[in-house]
C-alpha cells in the first residue's frame, strides 16, 4: 500500500490537514470519500484537486432530482435498437454497441486509476445510495444484456459529496469514509481568497471579510453567504473600483452576496431597526445598481 | 486490544457498527495511525463517524478513554518546537498526575470554560497562555483531547481551547436522527397527475404499438409527460408553551417535512394552543408577522393537505369561549372550536398530530380539549407509525365526518 500516491493538496486549493488525512485514508482503504459541508466550502474543487495534484483524469457525475442509480452504470438504448432494426440496414445483433457506460460505469472501465465524483448525491431521491451499495463496495456490477461483468481494472477513488438535503441511509454511510468541512475560518479564508485574487489590495480584503463574516453573524438568515459567495463579490468590489471606506456603510452590491429578499429585508432590518419600511438611499441604491 | 474503546463510543451514542470497526482496524493494520495519537484521531474519526451531528460525541468519547495516554511524538514538529521555546521542559510531574486523577469529566468542562474565557482575551497575543497552560494541571488533563487537534490546524496553538471549543456542539441535532422514518412515511404522501406542464420524456408504450401498427410496422414512439406529485401541504405547528417537551420530536417531523421535496407546495404557520383568527410565520408567534387564517381558508385549496400538530391541550375556554385566547393582549370574537371546524369544513383532507402518546390521552389534563377537537379531525399521535395512518388518512377522503 505503501506505493500509493499520497494526497497533498495542489496549489490553487487550500486543503485544511485534517480534510488532507481523510483524502488519503478513503484512498488507502479504497473506499468511497463523502464529503459535507456548507454549499461553497469547496466540496466539489476538492476532488479536481485529488485528479490534479495525483494526475488522475476526473470523472463527474453530477446528480439530479431525477437521477437514478442505473444511469450511472449502463444505458441500455433499446430505443436506438429497434429503429436500427427497422430496414435492416445495421447490424443490430451486437447489442454491446448499444449499451453505454455510464459514469461509473467508466470509471470501473478505465485503464488507468481514475477519480470519480459524484455530486451532490442528496439530490436524488432517498432510495439512490442503497441502490448503489453493491457496486461501490465491489466496484463491479452485471450487465444481463450481455452477459458481461464490468469490473473495476484500477479502483476509481470516489468522492461523494453532499448538501445534507436528505438524510442518507445507514448502510450506505457505513461504507464510507466520512467528513465534515467546516466553513473556514478568517485565517484560511484569506488563504483561500489569496489564492483566488492575488493582488487584490489588502485594506478592501480587510474590510471586505470583516463585513462578510457580520452578515453572516445576522441571526435568522436563510441562506448564508459562501466563500464562493465572497470571492464574487470581491471581484464586484474591485471591478466596480469601490474604495475601501465605502464597504462597510454602504454594503455595495449587496446582491452578490445574499440572494434571497428576505435576506435582504432582514440585514437591513437588522442595520436600520424593524420599524424602517424603506432603506436608506444609498443602499438601495447600490441594490439597484447591481440589479442593473 | 481497543475494544472496550468500541464499547465506550457506543456509550457516548455513537452508532458504530462492526462494519466500521473492522475497517478501522485494517487501517491500523496497514500501519495508517502511524505512532501518533493525532493521526489515530483522525483515522477513527474518518472511518467511524458518519455525520457532523456525532462529530461532538466522539471528541468526548476520544477525550474521556484516551485522557491518560502520553504522546509526546505525536506532535507537529513546529508546535514542539515552540512549546519548548517557551519553556524550557514541558515535564509532567508525579504530583500533575495526583490533580490530574482527581478531576473529573464534570469538573474538567467547567475548567475549560474558564480557561476559555481567558483565552479570548489573550487571543492576540495568545502564545504564552498556551505555554502556562501545558503545565498547569488542567492544561495537561486538557492536553490530549486537545493535542489530537493540534496537530490539524496551526491555527489552534492551545491544546485546551480546541477540546473546550467543541467545534461541532451546534452540529450536535439529535433532531436529525430519525428523521428519515418520517421522511420515509411522508413518502406515501403523494397524488400523481401527469396533467402537470413538462417535457414529454415518457414512452408511452400503448401508443407507440398503436401508432407503429397505423404505420404498418414502422416504429413510431410516442413520448409522455411523466406523471408529478400534485400534493400541497399545510403544516399548523402548536409553539405553545405546553409544546416544550416534544419539541425534539416536533422538529423531527418539521425537518422531515421540509426536507421532502416532493410535495408540490409546502405552508408552514404556527399557533399557540389553538387556532384564531391569526396564523404566525415563526414560533415566537409575535403580532406582526402573521396570516388572516380567513385569507388561508380562502385562498388555498381545499386539495391541501392539512396536518395541524399540537397536544390539544389547553383550557376549555380557550377552545369553547370568545376571548378564551391565551394571549392577553389578543381578542377572539369567535370561539377556537369554530375555527377549527371551519378548517375542517373547508379541507377535507386535514389531520392532527398530537405528541402526547395515545393511552395517555384520556388521562392528561388535556382530556377535555383533546375529546372534543379529536371529533372534529381525526387524531393520530405523532410516532412513525402515527404518522403512517395520518398519512393513509390524508390519502382519501376520512371517516370522521364534519361536525
Amino acid at each position: 500500500m505503501s506505493k500509493t500516491a499520497r494526497y497533498k493538496g495542489s496549489s490553487d486549493y487550500i486543503v485544511s490537514d485534517e480534510l488532507m488525512n481523510s483524502v488519503n485514508i478513503a484512498m488507502i482503504l479504497q473506499k468511497p470519500l463523502l464529503i459535507k459541508g456548507e454549499p461553497g466550502t469547496g466540496k466539489t474543487m476538492l476532488a479536481q484537486s485529488i485528479a490534479d495534484s495525483l494526475d488522475m483524469d476526473l470523472l463527474i457525475w453530477n446528480i439530479k432530482s431525477t437521477t437514478e442509480a442505473q444511469e450511472g452504470l449502463y444505458v441500455y438504448d433499446t430505443v436506438q435498437r429497434l429503429y436500427d432494426s427497422q430496414f435492416g440496414d445495421h447490424d443490430v445483433a451486437d447489442i454491446g454497441k448499444y449499451i453505454k457506460l455510464g459514469k461509473l460505469g467508466e470509471s470501473f472501465a478505465s485503464d488507468k486509476k481514475v477519480v470519480l465524483l459524484i455530486d451532490e448525491i442528496d439530490k436524488a431521491d432517498m432510495e439512490f445510495p442503497n441502490d448503489l451499495l453493491w457496486e461501490l463496495d465491489q466496484m463491479s456490477f452485471y450487465i444481463p444484456e450481455t452477459k458481461e461483468t464490468i469490473e473495476a481494472k484500477e479502483r476509481p477513488v470516489v468522492i461523494i459529496t453532499s448538501n445534507a438535503e436528505k438524510e442518507l441511509p445507514d448502510a450506505f454511510l457505513r461504507r464510507c469514509i466520512f467528513h465534515f468541512i467546516s466553513f473556514p475560518e478568517p485565517d484560511t479564508m484569506r488563504q483561500i481568497v489569496k489564492v483566488h485574487h492575488p493582488d487584490v489590495e489588502r485594506k478592501l480584503l480587510e474590510q471586505a471579510m470583516e463585513t462578510f463574516y457580520s452578515v453572516r453573524n445576522i441571526p435568522n438568515m436563510q441562506k448564508l453567504p459562501s466563500t464562493s459567495e465572497l470571492i464574487d463579490w470581491l471581484q464586484a468590489l474591485v471591478v466596480g473600483g469601490i474604495s475601501p471606506n465605502k464597504i462597510k456603510q454602504e454594503l455595495p452590491f449587496l446582491g452578490v452576496l445574499l440572494k434571497k429578499n428576505e435576506d435582504l429585508d432582514n440585514l437591513l432590518n437588522q442595520l436600520y431597526g424593524r420599524n424602517q419600511q424603506r432603506a436608506p438611499g444609498n443602499i438601495t441604491g447600490s441594490l439597484n445598481r447591481f440589479r442593473l | 486490544m481497543f475494544t472496550k474503546f468500541f464499547y465506550e463510543l457506543k456509550n457516548y451514542g455513537l452508532p458504530v457498527s462492526m462494519n466500521e470497526w473492522d475497517g478501522l482496524l485494517d487501517a491500523l493494520e496497514l500501519g495508517m495511525a502511524g505512532s501518533s495519537l493525532t493521526t489515530f484521531y483522525y483515522l477513527c474519526r474518518a472511518i467511524l463517524v458518519k455525520s457532523e451531528a456525532h462529530y461532538d460525541r466522539f471528541d468526548l468519547a476520544f477525550a474521556s478513554f484516551f485522557k491518560g495516554v502520553e504522546t509526546p511524538e505525536g506532535l507537529p514538529e513546529k508546535i514542539w518546537n515552540w512549546l519548548d521555546k517557551e519553556l524550557p521542559k514541558v515535564e509532567i510531574t508525579d504530583e500533575m498526575r495526583r490533580n490530574h486523577k482527581k478531576i473529573d469529566l464534570e469538573e474538567m468542562k467547567k475548567m475549560l470554560a474558564e480557561r476559555l474565557a481567558e483565552q479570548t482575551e489573550e487571543h492576540h497575543g495568545g502564545n504564552r497562555w498556551v505555554g502556562t497552560g501545558g503545565t498547569s494541571p488542567f492544561g495537561h488533563s486538557g492536553y490530549h483531547p486537545e493535542g489530537i487537534r493540534i496537530g490539524g490546524e496551526s491555527r489552534n496553538l492551545s491544546a485546551v481551547k480546541v477540546a473546550g471549543e467543541r467545534r461541532f456542539q451546534e452540529f450536535r441535532t439529535d433532531e436529525t436522527l430519525g428523521t428519515r422514518q418520517f421522511q420515509l412515511a411522508l413518502r406515501k404522501l403523494r397524488q400523481f397527475t401527469s396533467r402537470a406542464d413538462g417535457a414529454k420524456t415518457e414512452l408511452d408504450l400503448d401508443a407507440t404499438i398503436d401508432k407503429t401498427c397505423d404505420n404498418a410496422g414502422r416504429l413510431e414512439l410516442v413520448w409522455d409527460r411523466p406523471r408529478q406529485n400534485n400534493i400541497k401541504v399545510l403544516l399548523l405547528m402548536d409553539s405553545g408553551g405546553s409544546m416544550t417537551p416534544y419539541s425534539r420530536l416536533c422538529n423531527q417531523l418539521f425537518t422531515a417535512v421540509h426536507k421532502s421535496n416532493h410535495f408540490k407546495d409546502l405552508k408552514v404557520f404556527y399557533f399557540h394552543n389553538c387556532i384564531y383568527d391569526w396564523l404566525f410565520h415563526d414560533s415566537h408567534c409575535h403580532l406582526p408577522n402573521y396570516t388572516d387564517t380567513e385569507h388561508i381558508l380562502r385562498t388555498l385549496d381545499p386539495d391541501y393537505r392539512v396536518i395541524i400538530v399540537g397536544d390539544a391541550s389547553m383550557s376549555p375556554f380557550e377552545l369553547m369561549r370568545q376571548g378564551g385566547i391565551i394571549d392577553w393582549d389578543l381578542h377572539n370574537d369567535k370561539p377556537g372550536i369554530d375555527w377549527l371546524r371551519r378548517i375542517r369544513q373547508r379541507f377535507e383532507y386535514s389531520v392532527w398530530l398530537n405528541p402526547i402518546r395515545k393511552e395517555h390521552w384520556e388521562w392528561t389534563d388535556g382530556f377535555f380539549t383533546i375529546s372534543r377537537i379529536a371529533e372534529i379531525f381525526p387524531m393520530e399521535e405523532l410516532t412513525v407509525d402515527g404518522l403512517d395512518t395520518a398519512v393513509k388518512k390524508l390519502r382519501s377522503r376520512s371517516a370522521t365526518g364534519v361536525i
